[in-house]
């Protein structure tokens, strides 16, 4: 029987590497797609080694939409589950003097996970089958002054999911959002982060597993998370736009 | 609750494992070589693996690099062995992804959360050192960022001076990026364990120059028993198991291993958990099983290896203040002298320790490692005025018999003492005179002039 693919898009996260690690574990072969070749190329070199599977990686820009589709079909194997990785944190407080900047991350975060993925789906409809996992965030639940920009193009990527799983759903495609929460990773280092609420990128990664085997919609990693963020959607308007939050 | 970046300082608190000294320091992650060359830049850096060493060694005050992020298995020839992995793959991914296939490390320190750059920075020792000597032994090449910036090789026969001065050099010579080393074929998972029970510190002594065939051996040793039963201990002796002697159930699939789940501590325990009351009630129990256990058993890797790294962060039970282990080795001939001493010495005071460890070296292998031919103890003691007081009695002691103290263990010894212990360190320091000793610098090498 033929090995099943997993591609990680955005694949220098450590999400992402938490990821394919944890597919390479349970027998799939991994494609890396992202930017910084000298990176992913090591990183293939040691999936082989550690789990004995093929890992190749392909060099792929976000944000440049033209070539997607031409990514797309430069893959030698279509594959059987997508997680996307690409974000961009951004610093709030830079993104509210330079336009510009502010941009970027909603492109980022938001177009460039749309436009791969409705490349992805359109493959999957015609095959009947595969898996495409968002890695969003809870950041998209509802906008905060502390990170709106981030957390707008995260909330536009919640809904787009949202919908592709509605659309795909009656062709066996099954889609996953992830809502992290906060974790201990290269975006957020710098930042301190309260313990109880932060988890860990291989933690994420062995949910991810465990949610795509079990074909859930919307997974968040830690169980508190969905509370707060019940709680926070349940706040009035006219009270919340005077919390700091 | 939401947060903000700390844009005025990028600066950390980081201890080693004793959680004594603590340091706020400015920390980098590089991600990849071009990060890592660029952070090599500043006049003063230290590399900084797993931060299992106990004191000080692994930390600069302007430039700690973490070097976590180069976890990455670069080659692997299964013909002889070999793996290539970047300084800072942890050593339990290397067991982890080759004991299934047949390879365990030719030499492990008592945890497996170290990374081999730590392994070489410190070129550990273990419980084979007396037949096996130490990691550096199987180090076939290094790769170092150097004083330059650039990446230089250095092995047996390429940069020679480099390559040995590099094997215990506690990170002093520059970044290790990459270490090819050799792994040692293993049939199963399995030890086989036989523990003796000596009634004092000759008889453990005795047990250990009766075995000196037997590849692994360590003894605990029970610190608070005085007099005739001075140095009571649990002689531990191992070997790989074959096939043909592990159990039925175990043989279809030798080389896996049972899972087994991490125990955490939540907290730092308060004073009164270890007091010498307590203490002595677990050394009882402790005892009273390895005498009613059976003296020969299989048990696996993990439990022999790494007893310790069932509970994920046992560095807290000694509290808030945190911690210093001293191990010293003592030169064969005088080592049953200075250990009686070293031994009756805590006895009678009132600090109180777990557990000694006692191990026996072989010969001295590389330019400035730790170990030599004799006996090592190594004991924890918690952060108080006592213990450090009693620690420099037990410096005394060791330098009077010609001993020596290990660098990565290390958090408090003091100049003037390090240099009466090690007639090496002057070539040490020559060789890293002006540009180097400037360059590549921990708290540690400032405090010690390395």
């Amino acid at each position: 029987m033929r090995k099943n693919v997993l591609l990680v898009l955005g694949a220098s996260s450590d999400i992402g590497m938490s990821v394919a690690k944890k597919f390479a574990q349970e027998g799939f072969d991994i494609q890396l797609a992202g930017r910084n070749s000298y990176n992913l190329e090591n990183h293939c070199t040691d999936l082989g080694i550690r789990y004995k599977v093929n890992a190749n990686f392909y060099e792929l820009d976000a944000l440049d939409f033209n070539s997607h589709e031409k990514f797309v079909r430069s893959l030698p194997i279509l594959p059987n589950v997508v997680v996307s990785c690409i974000g961009l944190l951004g610093d709030q407080s830079e993104s509210e003097l330079k336009i510009k900047k502010n941009v970027t991350v909603i492109r980022t975060n938001f177009e460039g996970v749309v436009s791969l993925f409705s490349i992805f789906a359109n493959y999957f409809i015609d095959r009947g089958n595969g898996t495409l996992i968002g890695i969003s965030s809870v950041a998209g639940d509802r906008g905060r002054a502390s990170n709106y920009i981030y957390g707008s193009a995260k909330a536009g990527l919640n809904a787009f999911l949202s919908g592709l799983r509605n659309r795909l759903f009656s062709y066996g495609v099954n889609v996953l959002t992830v809502k992290p929460g906060y974790v201990t990773t290269k975006m957020t280092s710098g930042l301190k982060l309260p313990k109880a609420l932060t988890t860990n990128p291989e933690k994420v990664a062995y949910c991810i597993y465990k949610a795509y085997k079990n074909k859930k919609d919307v997974l968040y990693v830690l169980p508190i998370w969905k509370f707060i963020m019940i709680f926070i959607i349940l706040i009035p308007e006219s009270i919340f736009k005077k919390m700091q939050l | 609750m939401f947060l903000k970046k700390n844009n005025f300082s990028s600066t950390e608190e980081i201890t080693g494992w004793g959680l004594y000294p603590r340091f706020n320091v400015l920390k980098k992650n590089p991600k990849n070589i071009d990060e890592l060359t660029e952070a090599a830049k500043t006049p003063s850096l230290i590399a900084r693996g797993n931060g299992r060493s106990y004191g000080d060694s692994s930390i600069n005050k302007v430039n700690t690099i973490d070097m976590k992020n180069f976890n990455r298995f670069l080659h692997f020839d299964e013909s002889e062995g070999l793996l290539v992995a970047e300084a800072g793959v942890l050593l339990k991914d290397v067991i982890d992804t080759f004991l299934p296939r047949g390879w365990f490390p030719s030499v492990t320190p008592g945890t497996k959360y170290v990374t081999i750059g730590g392994m070489v920075a410190a070129n550990v020792h273990g419980k084979n050192h007396k037949n096996s000597g130490s990691f550096g032994n199987y180090v076939h090449w290094i790769e170092i960022i150097n004083i330059d910036g650039e990446i230089v090789r250095c092995s047996r026969n390429e940069n020679s001076d480099l390559f040995f001065w590099t094997l215990g050099g506690m990170g002093l010579t520059g970044i290790i990026l990459n270490v090819a080393f050799f792994l040692k074929s293993v049939k199963t998972a399995w030890i086989k364990e036989t523990t003796l029970v000596a009634k004092n510190i000759s008889e453990a002594f005795r047990f250990f120059e009766d075995n000196l065939n037997s590849p692994y051996s360590v003894a605990w040793i029970d610190c608070y028993t005085k007099g005739k039963s001075l140095g009571r201990s649990l002689v531990m002796l191992g070997e790989h198991a074959k096939i043909n002697e592990i159990d039925f159930k175990n043989k279809s699939n030798p080389l896996k291993s049972p899972k087994k789940r991490r125990i955490s501590i939540p907290f730092y325990f308060p004073p009164f958990i270890l007091t010498k009351f307590n203490v002595r009630i677990f050394n009882f129990f402790y005892f009273l099983n390895g005498r009613i256990g059976r003296r020969t058993k299989l048990v696996e890797w993990d439990t022999f290896f790494y007893p310790l790294d069932k509970i994920s962060n046992w560095n807290k039970i000694y509290g808030k203040k945190g911690f210093a282990q001293f191990q010293c080795v003592i030169p064969l001939t005088n080592s049953k002298k200075a250990i009686t001493e070293l031994l009756n010495c805590i006895s009678n005071s009132k600090s109180f320790s777990f557990l000694a460890v006692l191990k026996r070296f072989g010969t001295e292998t590389s330019y400035f490692s730790f170990p030599m031919e004799g006996y090592s103890l190594a004991l924890d003691f918690p952060i108080n005025s006592n213990n450090l007081l009693l620690m420099k009695v037990l410096d005394e002691i060791t330098v009077k018999y010609g001993g020596r103290f290990y660098l990565a263990k290390d958090s408090r010894i003091k100049k003037n003492i390090f240099e009466k212990s090690d007639n090496r360190i002057s070539e040490f320091r020559k060789y890293r005179q002006n540009k180097i000793q400037k360059k590549f610098s921990s708290i540690q090498s400032d405090r010690l002039n390395l």
